[in-house]
């Protein structure tokens, strides 16, 4: 159906947030070559990116949920090898009974593969293991003149940096090949502290970063003067316990419907940051925790992104080298604390130094900064605008998956390798936040 | 545990359902004319932990080929107790309703290949005297409209030789089922503009499971379409012939 398009609205990114109009086209099987298109095309996987980095106003979103075959697992050596419109949780609900893990996990388990990879994404255990990407072994890119290659450091090396954290742009992974992490059960001990300010919490992490696999802190931003108090969980895969099982699942609540005015807005979010603040039990001795509690609290609130409104959200991640990581992070707070825009889920946590492979991986070296900020208007783009200056002032960048304003300045301060990259991005393929961004 | 022949197994609706049977721990022949299809989910089958999964390749219209393909699916699971008809094809009315080759083709494809299977199967299911036949109809055989009239006359051939069927061989050991989905969407769907009736294959496919486990006749999928069609039938042909839908 070539040129034949028909265009519809009801297609987001996490934020909810632009809202734009695409041509949506599901893919059924990863043998079958790329139609060509009248507009440029953009794989979108689940949507769990925040801001645009998925999505593609007026041209096609390729659909990649129905390429969700698993090819092949060596349960002996942890190797999984599935098409990448699988979502992290068919992965886990497979590996998890023979012994394996994620060896990286973001904070949702509903990113696909292919998405995993074309954003590199990072969990609690950057400073130990590096991004998503360090541990895929091979991917195959299907360009849209129909070539196909295989991508691994080895083989086409070129085009593997390309394509991770390459946000979709180089061509549509179709199937990838991952190491798993082998685990004893599918629980983790953990430990959560109460910090009462940044130089606390850099402590903290420091003594934590050698003896834990997964160490990440939740911030109260809206604290007076943004002095970077909260809460730090540290935590390792548990030992083997033969005695516990996996529990039944629960059942995930869901907000059905998108409220007027955002839930979380600035006479809630203190209180709310408060009461979080002082009612979370800490406890220094390490407890059980299942791995969904641990890694995905938020899962458990199906499409949680409402509560922000029928106006969406912002999404902020930054990162800041070492160097300045404390004045810098400081800075940030003590200008958000003052706005009065106060966000619920802040998340500080620090990076490794495991270079990341791709050309625009976002991890690096530092400390990183995660926020969520309901649209008020052009106060909020003025107030990210302003953190913008701090971050890239201190040499830091900004994340594009969870990015919907940054200017084309900043991502290019951020990402000194853009022109580099540019030259791999698929002459069919486009996005809106590569027209608005990448030029 | 089943032993379950499943024919155009590459279908969007025959891959959920095979992916719950192997789960639920059945054994599987899948056949289908898409051989690498067919690879690609046998090994997602086998890598969910199936404990047993054969292909075929198979030809709906190569009727002298439905004889040794019943056999041998017999023979690869040591005997067949369940078997699920799932091929289909959802020709452009437009472009063949002017073409009498292409019309008796697709009546070929979706009734005169599966009537011949059929025929097969209930005549090996009647002699060892068990086993459970499924076939996918369409809720567009309860009315033929201009729209599809060429696959709804298909699918109302096939939902009338099932229901024939189903009489024939009731108090002998074997199950006839009849599926009749809604606007499912499917690759053979991808052309059409979706809204809020449409369904996604598992559902269909979960459906399809539970007729079998509990012995069902004919299943609307989603059971929403029963009384939709009901109305639709009891439409006087005067004014249904005058409707554009």
């Amino acid at each position: 159906m070539a040129g034949d398009l028909t265009f519809r609205s009801d297609v987001y990114s996490w934020g909810r947030y632009p809202r734009q109009r695409h041509h949506v086209h599901t893919l059924w099987d990863r043998h079958q070559s790329l139609p060509a298109f009248a507009a440029p095309a953009l794989p979108y996987g689940n949507g769990r990116s925040y801001g645009d980095v998925c999505l593609n106003d007026g041209g096609v979103l390729l659909h990649t949920r129905r390429l969700d075959r698993f090819i092949a697992m060596d349960a002996n050596r942890g190797l999984l090898t599935c098409e990448s419109g699988v979502a992290l949780e068919q992965v886990l609900d497979l590996i998890v009974p023979r012994g394996w893990f994620l060896p990286v996990t973001p904070g949702t388990k509903f990113v696909t593969i292919g998405g995993a990879i074309a954003n590199d994404v990072h969990g609690k255990n950057h400073h130990r293991v590096g991004t998503f990407g360090h541990f895929v072994r091979r991917f195959e890119l299907l360009r849209s003149d129909g070539r196909r290659m295989t991508c691994s450091p080895k083989e086409n090396p070129e085009w593997f940096a390309a394509t991770v954290g390459g946000l979709g742009l180089t061509g549509l992974i179709t199937w990838a090949e991952l190491e798993l992490r082998p685990i004893h059960s599918p629980w983790l001990a953990s430990e959560t502290f109460r910090f009462f300010d940044l130089s606390e919490f850099m402590s903290l992490a420091a003594e934590s970063e050698r003896d834990y696999e997964y160490t990440v802190a939740w911030v109260d931003c809206a604290n007076r003067g943004g002095r970077g108090r909260g809460l730090f969980m540290r935590a390792n895969h548990a030992p083997e316990r033969t005695d516990l099982q996996v529990g039944a699942k629960k059942k995930a609540l869901r907000v059905s419907v998108t409220p007027p005015f955002a839930l979380f807005n600035r006479l809630t979010v203190p209180v709310l940051n408060r009461a979080y603040f002082w009612t979370t039990r800490t406890n220094r001795s390490p407890k059980l925790v299942h791995y969904n509690a641990f890694f995905y609290p938020l899962d458990s609130v199906l499409e949680w992104n409402r509560l922000y409104g029928r106006g969406g959200f912002l999404q902020y991640q930054c990162v800041v080298p070492h160097a300045d990581a404390t004045e810098a992070v400081g800075r940030l707070l003590a200008r958000i604390a003052q706005s009065g825009n106060g966000s619920f889920l802040t998340v500080l946590k620090t990076f490794g130094n495991r270079p990341s492979d791709g050309l625009l991986s976002f991890p690096r070296s530092g400390v990183t900064l995660a926020l969520d900020f309901p649209i008020s208007g052009q106060k909020t783009y003025d107030l990210l605008t302003e953190l913008d200056r701090v971050v890239i002032d201190a040499g830091g960048a900004i994340y594009p998956a969870k990015d919907a304003r940054m200017s084309p300045e900043v991502f290019h301060a951020g990402f000194p390798r853009v022109q580099q990259f540019s030259s791999f991005v698929d002459p069919a393929f486009s996005s809106s936040f590569w027209r608005r961004a990448g030029h | 545990m089943r032993k379950i022949l499943i024919l155009g197994a590459t279908s969007a609706i025959a891959i959920a359902t095979a992916r719950m049977l192997a789960g639920a721990g059945h054994a599987l022949v899948l056949a289908s004319r898409n051989e690498p299809a067919l690879r690609t989910l046998a090994d997602d089958l086998r890598t969910r932990g199936a404990p047993r999964v054969e292909t075929m390749r198979f030809d709906a219209t190569a009727y002298h080929t439905h004889q040794d393909l019943v056999k041998s699916a017999a023979a690869a699971l040591g005997g067949l107790d369940t078997a699920i008809v799932a091929y289909g094809s959802l020709p452009d009315q437009v472009a063949i309703q002017d073409v009498p080759e292409r019309v008796i083709a697709e009546l070929e494809t979706n009734f005169t290949s599966v009537a011949s299977l059929l025929t097969i199967l209930a005549a090996e299911f009647e002699r060892q005297e068990h086993g459970t036949i499924v076939a996918i109809s369409s809720v567009a055989s309860d009315r033929g409209r201009a729209v599809n009239y060429v696959y709804g006359s298909a699918k109302a051939g096939l939902t009338c030789f099932l229901s024939g069927l189903r009489q024939r061989l009731w108090g002998k050991g074997v199950e006839v089922i009849t599926i009749k989905p809604g606007l499912v969407d499917t690759p053979m769907t991808a052309r059409f503009r979706k809204g809020p009736l449409w369904t996604a294959p598992e559902v269909v496919a979960t459906g399809i499971v539970h007729a079998i486990e509990a012995r069902k006749a004919i299943v609307y999928l989603p059971a929403y379409w029963r009384p939709i069609m009901a109305g639709i039938r009891l439409l006087p042909e005067r004014l249904f012939m005058r409707l554009r839908f």
